[in-house]
């Protein structure tokens, strides 16, 4: 006997469902717009705003508030200081500080004076405001072109509505992605920007595959009603989506909880990333092929 | 397509020979050398996030180059116009890159432009405006040719910036041009990021130039600057204090000698102090220029000029032969050695901007490369665990071709010295994600084929048959995306797009091709009355 998690000739209605889950959809999209403008814009990182990153990791115990008070009366007496690891430190500002001069006197003569010499800088990234707002630029850009040649590519292989189904569920996940980041307050790193991609291009690769199946039983079964094939062809391919999210999502767990600092982020987003990419291909991309095949039927009847 | 399943074995065996060859450097530290020659030399190259190190993008000033191509240019043409008896007055170098003069004389225009057209085609005249007795003109380069112009310079600074790093001695360094004038520079593994960056950056112009000291210093820095003249400051060292102060020079403007004459820079220990000092060797037409200088100017005071700064300005005592000269001042051991280095190298044509800096301490790098590859390792466990227990024999060839897509993918980034980021780890998740779902896709299509009762062959075939345009379509919309990404994305979103794209490649080839060799082989090899599924 094979082990099988989903029995074959399984009959879930998931057509009947996708009314819920549009609302459910729309609701968290609204929530995920909705913290973007709360917290006016996102968090961006040193990436995309320019600015500063200083990462400093202390012999001893040492808290983020010791840290300000020695930092107070600096130029970095505004930046954003924060926990990364144990005994470690994340420090964030604004300014870009070119000049090694500049950073010894603002950081490690007061650091030096506060805590002796049991520090490390094991990091210092500093772009400026230029390169930031031209980076944000050209991914905003090329995540918008690359949407556009899937457009293309699906319309080319399937149909036009196929393809718009396609795109609107990984913008779903795109969207919800930005909205968790927004809402836990996480910084918009590269990290954020590389698990975009990975969610679109699981996200798209999801949908196709159970798209595919509906593309065949249209073939075999012309005579019958689009909402029964979309749920027959997600009853078939139920197994293996839930299989592939299943091996995906363990090999993101472990880089979340092994990976250490450096991926903490990186992980985290690909763990939602996952979650949606999985359930916008069957409750999002679904219904909006169906949503096109209902205005296209009542625009043929009224050709009649 | 290959009906053979000899030729498909053989086919998969020399694709993973080669990727383990290109592999080769990255695993294995010490090769005998005796076989070294015949093995590749790259790794892997890995990220600063990844290992540690410095990454720096300048933008290159071509303005300012530009700038300093018209300053020349108006000094030559100030002395043509002489030549040529055309009357002007207040020839200088205006705002932006352009020339303005005033013709005294009504002829003077055509004689102008005779002189450009002749001597000066690089010029164009932008405007004319009637002034009392004459006209006033104002002069720009011609278009195409400062677009020409600000490429050389870009060029001539990469090259510049190579030959300095490479005379620092800094190994596998990345020293590549983006976009119109930025340049990107890695310099893994490096100690000493200050010191690399002053190297780097500095414009390095040596000029020599004559002290004014017909003209009073004093009343020059009351704002009376002689024509001709400008002021330039030096650091001088209170032997006794241990303190910099600035120093004043009034030098008379015209650069006599530039360190484009130089032949070579080296550090020497001249005096008895011990204090290093930079000798300079002239090229043969610069000894000659050197020789008529100092011959011209004995009992006078020659400035060493570094970009901008007067370094010494010793009295010219006789006449120098041989093209020898020294620069001394008060300098470490390091920054004699890094003078010389960038004298040796040459003067960057324009100066740089510092856009963006990182420099990653080797212990993080090592840290979250330690912590990465134990996470992929329990992932890629994970998963290989998975498809065993679910797919039994058949998981375990999906994870035999898994494992040589891994294998895959590591080869080619280090055949095509692709570099490996995080971003770039992300697109390998993403993979090795579809990889397995190629399989688990033919593996549920087979399994589907099996309940309607038919046999393990044509199970296999239609399984295959019917997953395969599937498959095709996920890795082409994957592959398609990822391509403009990389025609429209920079530095992090490339990395992502690259490993995707190879990973695609290799998942198409492994998950499909591979696991169907390992399949037909089992099963014309073995009388299998049930497949293991």
């Amino acid at each position: 006997m094979s082990m099988e998690l989903i029995k074959p000739g399984i009959h879930l209605d998931f057509v009947g469902k996708m009314k819920y889950a549009i609302i459910f959809s729309v609701i968290l999209t609204i929530i995920a717009i909705g913290s973007v403008i709360f917290h006016r814009g996102l968090n961006l990182g040193i990436d995309f705003a320019g600015g500063s990153v200083i990462q400093v990791k202390f012999q001893k115990e040492v808290s983020a508030d010791q840290i300000r008070t020695a930092l107070k009366s600096t130029k970095l007496e505004n930046s954003t200081i924060q926990q990364f690891g144990v005994n470690e430190f994340l420090i964030r500002t604004h300014e870009s500080f070119n000049d090694q001069k500049i950073l010894a006197a603002n950081l490690e003569q007061p650091l030096t004076s506060a805590f002796n010499k049991d520090y490390e800088i094991r990091r210092v990234e500093v772009v400026g405001s230029k390169v930031g707002a031209d980076f944000q630029r050209k991914a905003v850009f090329a995540v918008i072109l690359s949407w556009i040649a899937m457009l293309i590519y699906i319309t080319w292989r399937f149909e036009f509505r196929y393809a718009v189904g396609g795109i609107i569920a990984l913008v779903h996940d795109v969207l919800i992605l930005i909205g968790t980041v927004s809402i836990l307050n996480m910084e918009f790193t590269i990290s954020i920007l590389a698990a975009i991609f990975f969610i679109i291009g699981f996200s798209i690769n999801d949908t196709i595959v159970v798209l595919d199946r509906v593309r065949e039983n249209v073939k075999l079964n012309p005579k019958q009603k689009l909402g029964d094939i979309i749920n027959m062809s997600v009853n078939q391919t139920l197994s293996r989506t839930i299989l592939t999210s299943l091996t995906v999502f363990l090999t993101v767990l472990a880089l979340y909880i092994f990976g250490g600092a450096v991926i903490h982020d990186l992980a985290f987003s690909l763990l939602v990333g996952v979650v949606f990419g999985t359930y916008s291909s069957v409750f999002i991309s679904c219904p909006i092929v169906l949503l096109f095949e209902n205005m296209q039927i009542s625009k043929m009847k009224r050709k009649k | 397509m290959f009906k053979s399943l000899k030729i498909r074995i053989a086919i998969t065996v020399t694709v993973c020979l080669a990727a383990l060859y290109f592999l080769i450097p990255t695993f294995i530290t010490n090769v005998p050398s005796s076989w070294s020659q015949y093995l590749p030399k790259e790794k892997i190259h890995l990220g600063l996030d990844l290992q540690g190190g410095m990454h720096l993008v300048l933008e290159i000033d071509t303005e300012k180059a530009l700038e300093a191509f018209m300053e020349r240019t108006s000094n030559n043409l100030k002395e043509s116009l002489m030549d040529t008896k055309v009357r002007f007055r207040n020839l200088e170098k205006a705002k932006e890159a352009t020339i303005s003069l005033e013709l005294t004389d009504s002829a003077g225009k055509a004689a102008l432009e005779n002189v450009l057209r002749d001597q000066y085609p690089d010029l164009e005249i932008a405007s004319t405006t009637p002034r009392e007795g004459g006209q006033l003109v104002n002069l720009k380069i011609k278009d195409k040719r400062a677009i020409e112009l600000k490429k050389l310079t870009v060029e001539h600074s990469l090259e510049t910036i190579r030959n300095r790093v490479d005379q620092f001695g800094i190994a596998e360094p990345e020293i590549i041009p983006e976009g119109d004038n930025r340049i990107l520079i890695q310099l893994p593994g490096i100690k000493d990021p200050e010191r690399a960056k002053n190297l780097i950056g500095k414009t390095a112009l040596l000029e020599f130039k004559v002290v004014d000291e017909e003209n009073s210093l004093d009343e020059a820095l009351r704002g009376n600057i002689p024509e001709g003249d400008i002021i330039a400051y030096g650091t001088r060292e209170d032997k006794s204090t241990g303190q910099r102060g600035q120093v004043p020079y009034l030098l008379k403007n015209k650069t006599l000698l530039t360190g484009a004459s130089l032949e070579t820079a080296k550090v020497q220990i001249a005096d008895r102090f011990g204090d290093p000092t930079v000798s300079l060797k002239f090229n043969s037409q610069g000894s000659i220029d050197f020789d008529r200088i100092t011959g011209e100017n004995v009992r006078k005071k020659l400035a060493i000029v570094l970009d901008g700064v007067v370094h010494s300005a010793p009295v010219i005592q006789e006449r120098i032969s041989g093209g020898q000269a020294q620069i001394t001042g008060t300098f470490t051991m390091d920054e004699a050695r890094d003078l010389a280095i960038v004298l040796r190298a040459g003067a960057l044509p324009a100066p740089v901007n510092i856009l963006e800096e990182r420099t990653v301490g080797p212990s993080l790098g090592s840290d979250s490369i330690r912590q990465g590859i134990m996470a992929t390792i329990i992932g890629t466990l994970l998963v290989i665990f998975f498809m065993i227990i679910y797919y039994r024999l058949s998981g375990g060839i999906a994870d035999i071709a898994l494992i040589i897509n891994i294998v895959l993918v590591l080869g080619v980034l280090a055949a095509f010295r692709a570099t490996l980021t995080l971003p770039g780890i992300a697109g390998m998740l993403l993979t090795v994600g579809v990889a397995v779902d190629a399989n688990i896709l033919i593996f549920e299509r087979i399994r589907e084929e099996l309940r309607t009762g038919k046999t393990i062959r044509l199970a296999l075939e239609t399984g295959y048959n019917r997953a395969f345009m599937t498959i095709i379509d996920t890795h082409i919309t994957g592959i398609v995306a990822a391509v403009f990404l990389i025609m429209f994305g920079t530095g992090p979103i490339k990395g992502f797009a690259v490993t995707t794209i190879i990973g695609l490649l290799a998942s198409l080839f492994t998950a499909v091709f591979v696991t169907r060799v390992i399949f037909d082989y089992i099963i014309w090899n073995y009388n299998i009355k049930k497949l293991s599924i």
